[in-house]
């Protein structure tokens, strides 16, 4: 530990890596805590070792970004204390609870730096629990970490740039693409032109790949509303509305689902951030300064974690944080660099925000589902349960949860938290932010009795609020 | 269990040229390669990891990056392990017929 006390980095993506990076450089050793076995967080996730694929044919058009990435991390390890394969559980009084390859541990920290990411924001639609569905990143990762697709007939359906980007990457390498059924329709796009065109290259990418799938004769629907994802122990087809509202059906043995990106916060909850209902991601965020400053003492946020802007914002925050930390403690802290990267991320934010209209979340899908859909796939909650569950005052998203377990499976609600606060506010006719949030609660991701039982001897107090 | 991928859910596209583990699911012998995850494995090998708890379906996994806790697969020590963040080894034995408790 240093003498300016310890610094602690959750995440090892391209934030946690930059963070690191410019600790490093100013002689001081962080811990970095990550769940994956290897840096490069899921964007620059990196392959197993003893696969041999170019980072070319994974990373496409971002190769050379994962690569200096993942050299500066390796450059890195050994001049941080680098802990892989390990999951943060819990925070409490400055104090991280992690379990990993040699059982549960704890980290105290002065400062913090949350790097943690994102998820796929998932929208449920009848069937979406089915063998063969799975989110619009895991089949990503099926494909870029794994050299499998999820099936051998593969239906795409949702919005934002993944939508694209995964579909071209299965049938580039050689996978079988059904359809790209995309929810938002070109209308959307239209008005927020001016702001689209400030993403440049990023743009230009995103029309190239859905170019070159309508070019391979792929076909590529816009303005679509998912129905069902059908069959009765595996998926056999999807069917969906048209944008001129006629029914279809196409036939599919897999379906990737993903409406863009969520960020990762039931941390920064446990850290003591504030947070506040953002409109943009239409859930609840923590709250953060230009820099990455949460609200409570020592504790930064970057990345998508913080709210999402992409892989390459994320390099950014994730630099600015650590100089804005080093500054806090009185370290030497390139002000003209600071500068220079708030105003990149500020056109970056301008062109996040273009995106979201031009892509945006299909508000209402959620709240139309029919009553017998699971929303909560961890307990099995329907659409209906959680419109029966609020039958008592007061209305909001702990109370449905407390009356129908919604959000309270193993997932925590990472899965269906934004779907059942929608279904809500429908039902009781209130504006989204109204509802509240599912708390965030430890352990925040699955513990073992046995591992929950050594935590219990090693400090019992702190054990019984788990 | 059929040990070809013809039934499975997944589709191998590439990294073919790995070293063969074997693994055993319900009892019966299941080849992957080094470096699959157990998920990798079980969906080229079948269409399920578990039974949903709460009603008559499988679950096969969702998300592939430890966030949603679909995949939870039980071992016949009793044990039981998130697929997608597993990397197979020699002498794993599954259970694919069970709900996780």
């Amino acid at each position: 530990m240093s003498a300016e006390g310890k610094i602690l980095i959750i995440g090892a993506g391209p934030a946690g890596t930059r963070a690191a990076e410019v600790l490093v450089g100013q002689g001081l050793r962080p811990t970095l805590v990550d769940e994956a076995p290897a840096s490069g967080g899921q964007i620059y996730r990196r392959q197993p070792p003893g696969f041999k694929r170019p980072a070319k044919l994974r990373y496409g058009f971002e190769a050379g970004k994962a690569q200096a990435l993942h050299d500066c991390f390796d450059g890195l390890s050994e001049r941080i204390d680098y802990r892989p394969d390990t999951s943060v559980w819990s925070i409490e009084d400055k104090t991280a609870f992690t379990l990993g390859p040699d059982g549960v541990d704890r980290i105290s920290y002065d400062a913090l730096l949350l790097c943690t990411g994102g998820v796929d924001r998932v929208l449920p639609v009848p069937g979406w629990t089915l063998p063969g569905v799975y989110t619009m990143g895991g089949s990503q990762i099926a494909l870029k970490a794994q050299g499998c697709a999820i099936g051998k007939r593969v239906v795409f359906i949702g919005s934002g740039p993944l939508l694209y980007l995964v579909s071209y990457q299965y049938a580039h390498a050689g996978a079988e693409v059904a359809a790209v059924l995309d929810t938002a329709r070109l209308s959307d796009a239209l008005p927020v032109l001016p702001g689209l065109l400030r993403g440049g290259l990023t743009l230009a990418k995103g029309l190239w790949y859905q170019n070159w799938l309508r070019l391979n004769g792929i076909a590529v629907r816009r303005g679509v509303r998912p129905r069902a994802i059908e069959g009765d122990d595996r998926v056999t087809g999807v069917r969906y509305l048209s944008a001129g509202g006629q029914r279809r059906h196409i036939d599919c043995d897999a379906v990737a689902l993903g409406w863009g990106v969520k960020p990762e916060c039931q941390l920064a909850e446990l850290a003591g951030c504030d947070m506040a209902f953002d409109a943009m991601a239409r859930q609840w965020l923590p709250t953060s300064d230009a820099e990455g400053r949460a609200s409570a003492e020592g504790v930064y946020l970057a990345g998508d974690g913080a709210g999402v802007m992409g892989a390459d914002a994320a390099e950014y925050r994730g630099e600015l944080a650590a100089l804005a930390l080093l500054a806090d403690r009185s370290h030497s802290s390139d002000v003209a660099r600071r500068t220079y990267l708030k105003a990149k991320l500020q056109r970056l934010m301008r062109f996040r925000i273009a995106l979201e209209r031009a892509l945006p979340y299909p508000e209402g899908l959620a709240a139309a589902l029919p009553d017998d859909t699971i929303v909560c796939r961890c307990e099995g909650v329907t659409a209906g349960d959680i419109r029966l569950g609020q039958s008592l005052e007061p209305q909001e998203i702990n109370r449905a949860k407390a009356f129908t377990r919604v959000g309270m499976g193993r997932c925590q609600g990472r899965m269906c938290g934004i779907a059942a606060a929608e279904i809500l506010a429908a039902h009781k006719g209130v504006p989204l932010a109204e509802v509240g949030r599912l708390r965030g609660q430890a352990p925040i991701k699955p513990l073992n009795i046995a591992i929950g039982g050594a935590a219990a001897e090693d400090d019992p107090e702190r054990a019984a609020s788990i | 269990m059929n040990k070809k991928s013809e039934g499975g859910q997944f589709v191998r596209l590439s990294e073919t040229e790995r070293p063969e583990i074997t693994l055993h699911v319900n009892g019966e012998p299941v080849t992957a390669l080094a470096g699959d995850t157990v998920l990798t494995a079980l969906m080229l090998a079948g269409v399920s990891v578990r039974q949903f708890e709460f009603g008559d379906a499988a679950r096969a996994g969702f998300c592939l990056m430890g966030a949603c806790q679909d995949c939870w697969v039980k071992q016949e020590d009793g044990g039981s392990l998130r697929a997608c963040s597993t990397y197979v080894r020699e002498g794993l034995r599954l259970i694919t017929g069970g709900a996780e408790q």
